[in-house]
């Protein structure tokens, strides 16, 4: 069992690496426009808040629907203080507000502390927020964020904020340098070592008894409890540890975009993310990975000629026009739930006895229908 | 070992137990039958904390330990096994009983082994997810998993429930066995005939309150228990 156990973990990590290193190839060999890395960058942003997500909705059994606020909390976090204290003093950004935060810190102190004021807003909420239950919960949450974006673009707090104005120029992806020195860090390679982080911390909680203790609670929060589990306490656990998350994959997403805005983080964005987790599996990690690079890599390259006159080859400007390429991904999404109700992975996670059981499986069958 | 003295609950709008005493002594097992809505369920929910009491106080090991958390009775040795069994089904069999050790912080691999020692099954099934079991196999986890908190008492919910004859009789002998190695237990149960067989003491219990009590021996024998839970 254990030598099984180690070299399934081998295998693992040499996947991953993998995954590092061609990522790391293509930075270097791709035109640094190309879409690939828009597809990669958001991607990779997109599956850290659907893991998020999902820590909270698959395994802990929550149904929250906050998850735009605390994007929106850590990308102005994020923003705000790692914006050169040059720029807040100058008039480019913070033209009808004299900047309150007069000091700028690092990328790194960004990311932390976008994470921290999404847990800390999660643990404010939470107090009274999870003793509701499923649909309450739900439109609790729905309701924070939506009040969170309304404040965020209030006068008083524009010092702060810059009010419904853009927030920009802090250090973004095109900004960001190895440290110590000048050199510019691979941005594509940034994201995916920050989200490659993220969900492995994720990833050490799941399968800690804390995780055990959370998957007892969505199984069977009475017989959770009988076993001496205290229900709150982890359910607002779980809800702060996946808003940190979702806090810092906002400020991923503020460093992608090169500008932050409130209006961003519409309950849309939400809607996205919970598509993304059900599409890939309720309870399952890395079908939350999956699902978003393909929903990102379908809306954002592979359906764009839907838009645009030309796709597959077929040049039809009058059908293919604005708004076509939402309509057939509808359509897509329809597919996939009527035809994979439990998502992509259901609740199980890849693995390569998965795939080559999968594989062998489909030769069988071939051979069979021979 | 175990006192409940004037225990009096409301549950869902009605007084569902009404002023009830019992005493549970350190090694015996205890039954309390009772037909359907009898309040026997409440009373153990009650005693494991799930549900606060109107009244009376509840003792174990001369603490009081009434209106308690569950976290604090689990930690204090008693324990539940629910009705309906109510084991974790997207949990494996391991999974399950390491969650009934949640509150523990030393060493539980002595205690999984005891565990599959009474239920070679359950090792079979060790990576096997709980709601995949047959009924018999999850109440056996459910037993389990309870054991896994190393209890000083056991108090079990209707452990017959949905089960064929056959399995019962098993559960049944476990039960007996678990006692010799040193658990108390209190058992609640439809199956009268079975849990007086086993019991050392027996209480009746209707509409909320305990109407008779005595050696389990005699409650089989007594004419009134006879009519009213073993069918003549």
């Amino acid at each position: 069992m254990d030598r099984e156990r180690r070299n399934h973990l081998i295998r693992l990590f040499a996947a991953i690496a993998i995954v590092y290193g061609l990522v790391a190839v293509l930075e270097f060999t791709l035109r640094p426009t190309s879409i690939v890395f828009t597809v990669l960058r958001k991607g990779a942003i997109y599956s850290l808040v659907a893991v998020s997500m999902n820590l909270l909705n698959g395994f802990t059994g929550l149904f929250s629907l906050g998850q735009a606020g605390f994007m929106l909390l850590g990308a102005y976090t994020y923003a705000i203080l790692t914006m050169p204290t040059s720029v807040k003093e100058s008039e480019r950004v913070y033209k009808y507000y004299d900047a309150l935060v007069r000091f700028d810190t690092g990328v790194v102190v960004g990311l932390i502390a976008a994470g921290l004021v999404a847990a800390l807003f999660a643990f404010l909420i939470g107090l009274p927020v999870l003793r509701l239950k499923s649909d309450y919960l739900a439109i609790a949450t729905l309701g924070f964020a939506e009040i969170i974006r309304a404040v965020c673009q209030w006068d008083v707090l524009g010092p702060i904020t810059n009010g419904a104005n853009l927030l920009r120029e802090f250090k973004d992806l095109s900004r960001i340098t190895l440290p110590f020195s000048d050199i510019p860090f691979p941005p594509t390679l940034f994201v995916f070592i920050v989200v490659g982080i993220c969900i492995l911390l994720i990833v050490l909680l799941i399968n800690s008894t804390y995780g055990r203790a959370f998957k007892a609670i969505r199984d069977d929060e009475t017989a959770a409890e009988a076993m001496g589990i205290n229900l709150f306490r982890h359910k607002e656990l779980s809800f702060v540890i996946s808003s940190f998350f979702a806090g810092v994959s906002g400020a991923l997403l503020a460093m992608f975009q090169y500008t932050v805005q409130a209006q961003q983080f519409r309950t849309v964005l939400t809607y996205e993310i919970l598509l993304i987790v059900v599409i890939g599996g309720i309870g399952s990690i890395s079908g939350s990975c999956i699902a978003s690079f393909l929903y990102i890599a379908l809306s954002e390259w592979w359906l764009r000629g839907l838009d645009m006159g030309t796709f597959l080859g077929i040049h039809a400007p009058d059908l293919f026009r604005s708004g076509f390429r939402r309509l057939v991904f509808s359509v897509i999404i329809m597919v996939i739930v009527l035809f994979f109700s439990r998502g992509i992975m259901g609740d199980k996670e890849l693995s390569f006895e998965r795939m080559r059981s999968w594989v062998s499986g489909r030769i069988r069958r071939k051979e069979g229908a021979r | 070992m175990f006192e409940i003295k004037g225990l009096s609950v409301n549950y869902g709008g009605i007084e569902a137990v009404r002023d009830i005493s019992l005493s549970v002594p350190e090694g015996a097992i205890v039954t309390l039958i009772g037909a359907n809505g009898a309040g026997k369920s409440t009373t153990l929910r009650t005693i494991a904390g799930l549900v606060k009491p109107r009244a009376g106080k509840i003792e174990f090991m001369g603490e009081d330990i009434t209106g308690k958390d569950p976290a604090y009775i689990v930690g204090k040795g008693i324990t539940l096994v629910p009705e309906g069994r109510r084991i974790f089904p997207d949990l494996t069999v391991l999974e399950n009983l390491k969650i009934g050790a949640y509150l523990r912080q030393d060493s539980i691999e002595e205690d999984i082994e005891w565990v599959y020692s009474l239920f070679p099954r359950l090792r079979e099934r060790s990576w096997q997810y709980g709601g995949t079991l047959s009924g018999g196999e999850q109440q056996m986890l459910a037993v389990g998993r309870a054991l896994m908190s190393k209890p000083k008492l056991m108090m079990m919910d209707e452990p017959s429930l949905g089960l064929a004859p056959l399995v019962v009789k098993d559960i049944f002998s476990i039960i007996e066995k678990i006692n010799k190695e040193g658990v108390t237990i209190l058992l609640i149960e439809q199956n009268a005939n079975m849990a007086l067989k086993i019991a050392d003491i027996g209480y009746v219990m209707e509409t909320g309150q305990i109407t008779l009590s005595g050696k389990g021996s005699d409650l089989i024998s007594d004419e009134g228990v006879r009519k009213a839970y073993l069918g003549g």
